[in-house]
């Protein structure tokens, strides 16, 4: 069950998440990207926690659309639409009241959109490379916190090909890939959330 | 209304998008619409799907618009804002495949002799290697 108490926890769990972090991404971004996705993604979840009533209010589905347009209007880079269609598939494809079946198809749909977005896949030092391993120790009733921080350490040895720091070719290799740490902080803070509720 | 396909430049840089809409209107003149943006939402380097809504409705023109985009970002933000126009909108809005000063100014000389959409995307294309 998802009240609007638990919801406002969970949104605001998540935001400060990336809110606090924002120095850590920026400066993983600076290595391997343009230095901007801890600025843009602290602008964007800022804009989230000031709606963040709002947002608590709606159902679970309306909730994580208002969300995903927030990030896209907000966030700017190519992280703003990446993230924001993360939540709006996650809004479009979950009922109010989900299931970790229900979770597991949503994560996988986003998935895909995401693919499309960012015209990317899975193995080239993308956010993707959490997002995958997430679903799938999420299908298996696994650790998926773990799994994320595990994923995004497995980003460091990767070649980038796509974003700007495919521009870098082999030197993006040794970096921890900035979407990939980002998306697993927001993992974190979900799994961290609802397991205390 | 014109009866030009419209040209929208997306840079990660207002500067850089202004300069190139300038070097576009010296060279091809009022003939086409024409509308830029720049920069993220916090008035920084970046793009944002905002500005570039509003640079689509500015440039607006039944024959379409065209859309010269500079790095990543602004592209996925460009095809974003085309998802988010109403669906009488749809197939009418293309990013084109090319060098944001050179394809805005081929574009728009390709669009001010009243060419298709399609007719401007492939000239500015024609620019890109492969």
């Amino acid at each position: 069950m998802v009240d609007t108490a638990r919801q406002k926890a969970l949104i605001e769990a998540v935001a400060q998440a990336v809110i606090a972090h924002a120095g850590e991404l920026t400066a993983l971004d600076q290595a391997i990207g343009d230095g901007d996705h801890g600025i843009n993604m602290k602008r964007g979840f800022e804009a989230v926690l000031a709606d963040v009533d709002a947002h608590a209010a709606k159902p679970l589905p309306e909730a994580l659309k208002a969300i995903g347009m927030a990030l896209v209007m907000k966030v700017g880079g190519a992280s703003g639409p990446l993230y924001g269609t993360l939540a709006m598939t996650l809004g479009k494809e979950l009922p109010a009241e989900p299931s970790r079946d229900d979770l597991v198809r949503a994560l996988g749909a986003a998935i895909e959109a995401v693919k499309a977005r960012g015209k990317s896949d899975i193995g080239q030092k993308t956010m993707l490379d959490v997002l995958v391993p997430v679903r799938d120790a999420l299908a298996d009733g696994g650790d998926v916190a773990g799994a994320a921080a595990k994923a995004a350490e497995a980003t460091v040895p990767m070649k980038a090909v796509r974003g700007r720091a495919s521009f870098l070719g082999d030197r993006s290799i040794g970096h921890m890939d900035p979407g990939a740490r980002s998306s697993a902080l927001i993992v974190a803070a979900v799994a961290e959330a609802l397991g205390e509720a | 209304m014109s009866d030009n396909v419209g040209i929208v430049i997306v840079s990660h840089s207002a500067d850089v998008a202004r300069g190139t809409a300038d070097m576009v209107r010296q060279m091809v003149g009022d003939e086409v619409p024409l509308a830029w943006c720049g920069g993220d939402p916090g008035g920084g380097l970046g793009t944002n799907v905002e500005s570039i809504l509003k640079a689509i409705d500015s440039a607006w023109s039944e024959r379409g618009v065209a859309i010269l985009v500079d790095l990543g970002g602004a592209e996925t933000n460009s095809e974003m804002a085309i998802e988010m126009q109403p669906a009488e909108r749809q197939g009418r809005i293309v990013v084109c495949n090319a060098p944001i000063v050179e394809g805005a100014v081929m574009a728009a000389t390709e669009a001010s002799g009243g060419a298709t959409l399609d007719q401007v995307k492939r000239t500015a294309e024609e620019l890109s290697p492969g």
